[in-house]
C-alpha cells in the first residue's frame, strides 16, 4: 500500500539524529562520535541504533499523543457532576498491548543475534591483522605478534583489513573504545578478550579508556592511525630496524641520561634499553602526543612531562625524577631524535 | 471516630514512656519509623545532590581543574552510592513503612522492634559511610566498585573499606525490612483484604521485598569476600594469586539489576495509587498490573550480564541476555498502557502529586526506549560505559524513582504529617524539577553518542562535548532551584498549624479512612474489607464508614525500646574498629552485638494495651 513511506522515514532518520546532534553539540559531529562511523563495525552498530530508535520513536509518539490528548480532553471540569465511567480493564486491549511489544522484540532480536555473532566472533580470513593490546594504568601498549614491534598509545592498522585486537590488562579493568571504528570491549586482568575492527578510510581515529581505572582514567587516550597497506607495511619494517643516532652534544648527554634514569623502565628498539615498566619509546618522535594523549609531542610538552609527570597527568605512575632544567633539555633533545 | 485516647499501661517495666528525642530513638511505631526514613533520605539527598553539582561544575568546561581527578572519582562514587543506598531505597522504604500497614488494615508491622533496628542500621550506616570524607577519603572506585581497582593494591586508602562495611551495615537493615514486610503483608492484612484486593502500592511493596530478599545476599557475599581481601589479605579478587575479576562483576550485577527494580517498583506502586485517585477512576487492568510487577521481578534476575556486554563473554551469552533484557519491555509496556487507559476517560485533577505522577509516564518511556536500545548487545558496545548509559539510568531513576517519590511526598504528606503542602509552591517545584531534569539529562544521550565515556574527570576541547556539558550543568542548577523550593515548601508547611484533614484527595484505599496524622494504633476497630478500593466504595455506596471486623476493645501495642538503636550503634562501632584495625575492639563490639541479640531472644515483651475511653466522662487526656 504505502510501502514507500517507511523507507523515506527511515532514510531521514540519520538526518534527524545528525541535526539533533548538531543542535546540541554546537560544533557538529565530534572526532570521537559513534554517529560518524568509519568502518563496517561502527556502521552496523549505527544501523542498529537507527533501527531501534525508529521503532521506539513510533511507540514514544503514540504514547505521547495518547497522553497529551488525555490530559487535555479528560481534564477535570467545573461542570463535572457525575463520576466518569468506571472502567476496570479490557482483556482485549491488554492482550493487544502485550502482543505488540512481543512482536517488536522479536524483530529487534533478529538483528541483535545476527550482529552479536557477526561482530563478536574473531575474524580469521586471509589478510587479517593481529594486534595485541595491553592496558596499563594509564596508557596503552600495542604489540604486533611475530614482528617484535611494540608501540604505545598510537596503534597503526592497514585500511580495509580486519584487525583482531587481543585485549589484556596488566593491572585493573580497562576498556578499549574507538567510537568511529566500533564498540568497546573490556580488558580484564586474567582474561584475553578479542575485538575486531576495520577502518574503511585512511585517517586518525580517536579512542580512550571507557572503564573507570583510577585517577588517570580521563587521561588514558590513544589514536588509531589507519594507513594504506603499503604505508602500514613500511611502518612495521621501520619499527623493526629502527636505530638510534645522536649527533649534537646535547643529544649525547640526553642519551647518557636516558641510560641512567629511564632505561630500567623504557625500551627503545636498537639500543640495549629494555625496561618494560613504562611505554616502549621506539620512534617516539613520530607519535602525535605523549602521556596517552595528555600532552602534545613537542619540546614543550616533553619538558612539561619530564618536570613532574603526576602534575601533568593525574595518577601517572612515572616518578618525578627531580631533573634539572638542563637535564630536561638534553633528554627532550634526545627523545626528539627517536624517529 | 471511636474515642480511644486513654493509654493504660499494664504492669510491666517495658511499658515506660520516653520523651523528646528519646521518644524517637525508642519508637517502634511504623509511622514514626517511616517519617525518620524519609527525613534521613532527604538529608542524604542534600549531600548526594551537592556531590552531583560539584561533578557538573567540574565538567562545565574542558580541562577544568575545579576539583582534582582523585576528588572527582570520590564525588561520583559517593553520589551513586548515596542516591541508591541512602536516598532512593530509604525514601521508598519510608513510604512503605508509613503507608503499607495502613493500606492493609494492620496496627503495626510484624516485628516492630526489628523494624526500628532496620532504620537505625540504615541511618548509622549512612553516617558511617559519610565519615569517610573526614577519615582519609571517600570510596572512589565507582558505585559498582569493580575489582581489582577496588582491591587493596590499587585502592590502598580506607575509602573502599567504608564502602564494604557501610553497605553491609545498611544492607542487613534492608534485608530485615524485607523479611518484616513480607511477613506483615502476607500475615497481617485486615479481614477480607485478599491479595487481589490489596492496593497496588502494597503489591509493589510485596514484590520489592521479595526482590530484596533474593538480591541482597549476592552483594553481601561480595562485600564480605572483599572485606576479607582487604582486611585479612584473602585473595578472592587478587588476580595474580588466582582471584577472579568477573566473580565480583557477576555477583554484583546479580544484585545490581534487581536493585534497579527494588528502586522502581515502589515508584510504579505510588503512581498506580495517585493516577486513579486524580482520575476518579479505578486502576485499569489491576490484575495485569500485579502480574506485570511479578513478571518484572522474575525477569530481573535473568538479565544481569547486560551490564557486562563489553566483558567479552561471547555472542551466545550476549544474545541470550539481550533477549531476556528486552523481554522486560513487555510487562513494563503493560504498565505504561494501563496507566494511559486509567487517565483515558477520567476527570484529571492536576495537583502537584498528580503532576509528578503523570510526568513519570513520558520520562519513564524515554528511559525504557534507551533501555531497549541498550539491551541490543552488539549496539550496546557503543553505548556501554558512555554518557548514553548515564542518561538512561537517570531517566529511570530520577525520571522514574525520584519523580515517583516526590509524587508520593505530596500525596501522602497530609496523611503522614497531618498538613497539606502548599500547592502553588508545589507546582513551581514540579516545573523547575521537570525542566531542570530534562535539561540536565537529555544532552547526556548526545554526549554518549558523541563518544564521551562516563566517569572521566575532564575532557579536552574539540570533541563537541563542551556545549552539551554546559547545558547539562545549567540544568543541574535549575534542578537545585526546584529542590530549594521544595525545601522552602516543607519548612513553611511545618511552621503552620496542622490541617488534620483526613481525606484531602478523595482517596481510595484504607489509609484515607482514618485520621491524619494517624493515631498510634492506626485503626480503632480493624475494618472488614469487602472490595478493592474499599474506602472509595464505602464513600460511594455508604456513609464512608467501613464495616468493622471487631468490636471496640483494648488494643495491644508493642512497647518502645532503645535496644534497637544501641544494637545498631554497636554494629557501627564494630565497623569502625575493623576498619581502623583495632581488632580487639572489633571483637568486643561484635561479641556485644551477639550479646544484645541474645538478650532480645530471651526477653519477653508483653507490650501494653490502649483502652477505650470510659464513656461517662472518664479520665480522657
Amino acid at each position: 500500500m504505502r510501502r514507500h513511506r517507511r523507507p523515506g522515514f527511515k532514510a531521514s532518520l540519520p538526518l534527524i539524529v545528525t541535526l539533533a546532534a548538531l543542535l546540541l553539540g554546537g560544533c557538529g559531529l565530534g572526532k570521537q562520535s559513534t554517529l560518524s562511523p568509519a568502518g563496517p563495525v561502527a556502521q552496523a552498530q549505527l544501523g542498529m541504533l537507527y533501527e531501534s530508535l525508529a521503532i521506539m520513536s513510533v511507540i514514544f509518539i503514540v504514547v505521547l499523543a495518547v497522553f497529551v490528548y488525555s490530559l487535555i480532553r479528560f481534564r477535570a471540569r467545573k461542570t463535572d457532576t457525575e463520576l466518569p465511567k468506571q472502567v476496570h480493564g479490557s482483556t482485549a486491549l491488554e492482550i493487544v498491548w502485550t502482543i505488540i511489544p512481543i512482536i517488536i522484540i522479536v524483530a529487534l532480536s533478529i538483528s541483535t543475534v545476527h550482529y552479536a555473532f557477526a561482530l563478536e566472533t574473531p575474524q580469521t580470513g586471509k589478510g587479517t591483522v593481529q594486534v595485541q593490546v595491553i592496558g596499563h594504568q594509564f596508557w596503552w601498549e600495542f604489540r604486533y605478534p611475530g614482528t617484535g614491534v611494540v608501540t604505545a598509545n598510537q596503534v597503526h592498522i592497514p585500511v580495509g583489513k580486519k584487525v583482531n585486537f587481543s585485549l589484556q590488562s596488566a593491572d585493573v579493568v580497562h576498556s578499549f573504545w574507538v567510537p568511529r571504528l566500533g564498540g568497546k570491549t573490556d580488558l580484564i586482568p586474567g582474561r584475553t578478550n578479542t575485538l575486531w575492527l576495520e577502518a574503511s578510510k585512511p585517517g586518525v581515529y580517536y579512542g580512550q579508556c571507557a572503564q573507570l581505572c583510577g585517577a588517570g582514567h580521563a587521561y588514558m587516550k590513544f589514536t588509531v592511525l589507519a594507513q594504506s597497506p603499503a604505508a602500514y607495511k613500511a611502518w612495521l619494517q621501520h619499527m623493526q630496524h629502527d636505530t638510534v643516532s645522536v649527533t649534537t652534544p646535547e643529544e649525547t648527554a640526553g642519551l647518557a641520561l636516558f641510560k641512567q634514569d629511564c632505561s630500567t623502565c623504557h625500551t627503545i628498539q636498537g639500543t640495549p634499553f629494555h625496561g618494560n615498566v613504562g611505554p616502549n619509546l621506539t620512534a617516539l618522535a613520530t607519535r602525535p602526543t605523549i602521556a596517552a594523549g595528555t600532552l602534545p609531542n613537542t619540546a614543550q610538552g616533553l619538558a612539561t612531562w619530564l618536570k613532574d609527570p603526576a602534575a601533568a597527568k593525574p595518577g601517572a605512575k612515572m616518578p618525578d625524577l627531580g631533573l634539572s632544567q638542563t637535564q630536561i633539555q638534553s633528554l627532550v633533545a634526545f627523545l626528539q631524535t627517536l624517529k | 471516630m471511636a474515642a480511644i485516647t486513654e493509654r493504660v499501661a499494664i504492669a510491666h517495666s517495658e511499658a515506660r514512656s520516653y520523651h523528646g528525642i528519646w521518644a524517637w530513638l525508642a519508637t517502634v511505631d511504623h509511622k514514626k519509623i517511616g517519617i525518620m526514613y524519609i527525613y534521613a533520605a532527604l538529608f542524604f539527598m542534600a549531600f548526594g545532590g551537592a556531590e552531583a553539582l560539584l561533578v557538573r561544575i567540574q565538567l562545565w568546561q574542558p580541562n577544568n581543574h575545579f576539583v582534582s581527578a582523585e576528588t572527582f572519582n570520590q564525588l561520583f562514587t559517593m553520589h551513586g552510592v548515596t542516591m541508591i543506598f541512602l536516598v532512593a531505597m530509604p525514601i521508598l522504604i519510608g513510604y512503605i513503612n508509613a503507608i503499607v500497614p495502613l493500606q492493609i488494615g494492620a496496627r503495626d508491622v510484624a516485628f516492630p522492634r526489628m523494624n526500628a533496628l532496620s532504620l537505625w542500621l540504615f541511618v548509622l550506616g549512612g553516617i558511617f559511610l559519610y565519615t569517610s570524607w573526614f577519615m582519609g577519603g571517600a570510596p572512589d572506585a565507582g558505585w559498582f566498585n569493580y575489582v581489582p581497582l577496588s582491591g587493596a593494591h590499587f585502592s590502598p586508602g580506607a575509602g573502599v573499606d567504608f564502602y564494604d562495611i557501610g553497605l553491609q551495615i545498611t544492607g542487613i537493615g534492608t534485608l530485615m525490612t524485607a523479611i518484616n514486610f513480607l511477613v506483615t503483608i502476607l500475615n497481617m492484612r485486615a479481614p477480607g483484604m485478599r491479595l487481589l484486593r490489596m492496593p497496588m502500592f502494597t503489591w509493589s511493596a510485596l514484590i520489592t521485598m521479595l526482590l530484596i530478599l533474593f538480591a541482597f545476599p549476592p552483594i553481601t557475599v561480595n562485600l564480605i569476600l572483599q572485606m576479607m581481601d582487604r582486611l585479612f589479605h584473602a585473595t578472592f579478587f587478587n588476580i595474580p594469586l588466582g582471584g577472579n575479576a568477573l566473580l565480583w562483576q557477576n555477583l554484583f550485577w546479580i544484585f545490581g539489576h534487581p536493585e534497579v527494580y527494588i528502586m522502581i517498583l515502589p515508584a510504579f506502586g505510588i503512581v498506580s495509587e495517585i493516577i486513579p485517585t486524580f482520575s476518579r477512576k479505578p486502576l485499569f487492568g489491576y490484575e495485569s498490573m500485579a502480574l506485570a510487577l511479578s513478571v518484572i521481578a522474575f525477569l530481573s534476575f535473568m538479565v544481569w550480564t547486560h551490564h557486562m556486554f563489553a566483558d567479552g563473554l561471547g555472542p551466545i551469552v550476549n544474545s541470550i541476555f539481550a533477549i531476556t533484557s528486552m523481554l522486560i519491555a513487555v510487562p513494563t509496556g503493560i504498565k505504561i498502557f494501563n496507566w494511559l487507559a486509567t487517565i483515558w476517560g477520567g476527570q484529571i485533577r492536576f495537583t502537584t502529586a498528580n503532576l509528578y505522577a503523570l510526568s513519570f509516564i513520558p520520562l519513564f518511556v524515554i528511559g525504557g526506549i534507551s533501555g531497549v536500545m541498550l539491551a541490543m548487545a552488539p549496539a550496546d558496545l557503543q553505548y556501554n560505559d558512555s554518557y548514553f548509559v548515564v542518561a538512561h539510568f537517570h531517566y529511570v531513576l530520577f525520571g522514574g524513582t525520584l519523580m515517583g517519590a516526590l509524587a508520593g511526598l505530596y500525596y501522602w504528606f497530609p496523611k503522614i504529617w497531618g498538613r497539606l503542602l502548599n500547592e502553588k509552591l508545589g507546582r513551581l517545584n514540579f516545573w523547575l524539577v521537570f525542566i531542570g531534569f530534562n535539561v540536565t539529562f537529555f544532552p547526556m544521550h548526545i554526549l554518549g553518542l558523541e563518544g564521551m565515556p562516563r566517569r572521566i574527570s575532564t575532557y579536552a576541547p574539540g570533541y563537541g562535548w563542551t556545549t552539551p556539558n554546559q547545558i547539562a550543568t545549567v540544568g543541574a542548577f535549575i534542578l537545585l532551584a526546584g529542590m530549594l523550593i521544595l525545601l522552602y515548601n516543607l519548612i513553611r508547611t511545618f511552621a503552620k498549624k496542622p490541617d488534620l484533614v483526613q481525606d484531602p484527595w478523595d482517596g481510595r484505599s484504607l489509609e484515607w479512612s482514618i485520621p491524619s496524622p494517624t493515631p498510634e494504633y492506626n485503626f480503632a476497630q480493624l475494618p472488614l474489607v469487602e472490595d478493592r478500593d474499599a474506602y472509595w466504595v464505602a464513600k460511594r455506596e455508604g456513609n464512608g464508614e467501613l464495616p468493622k471486623a471487631e468490636p471496640v476493645g483494648p488494643i495491644h501495642m508493642p512497647s518502645p525500646s532503645l535496644s534497637p538503636f544501641f544494637l545498631a550503634l554497636t554494629v557501627v562501632i564494630a565497623g569502625y574498629a575493623a576498619l581502623l584495625h583495632v581488632d580487639w575492639l572489633a571483637l568486643v563490639a561484635l561479641l556485644a552485638v551477639f550479646w544484645q541479640i541474645g538478650l532480645q531472644l530471651v526477653h519477653e515483651d508483653h507490650g501494653y494495651h490502649v483502652h477505650p475511653d470510659v464513656p461517662a466522662g472518664g479520665a480522657a487526656e
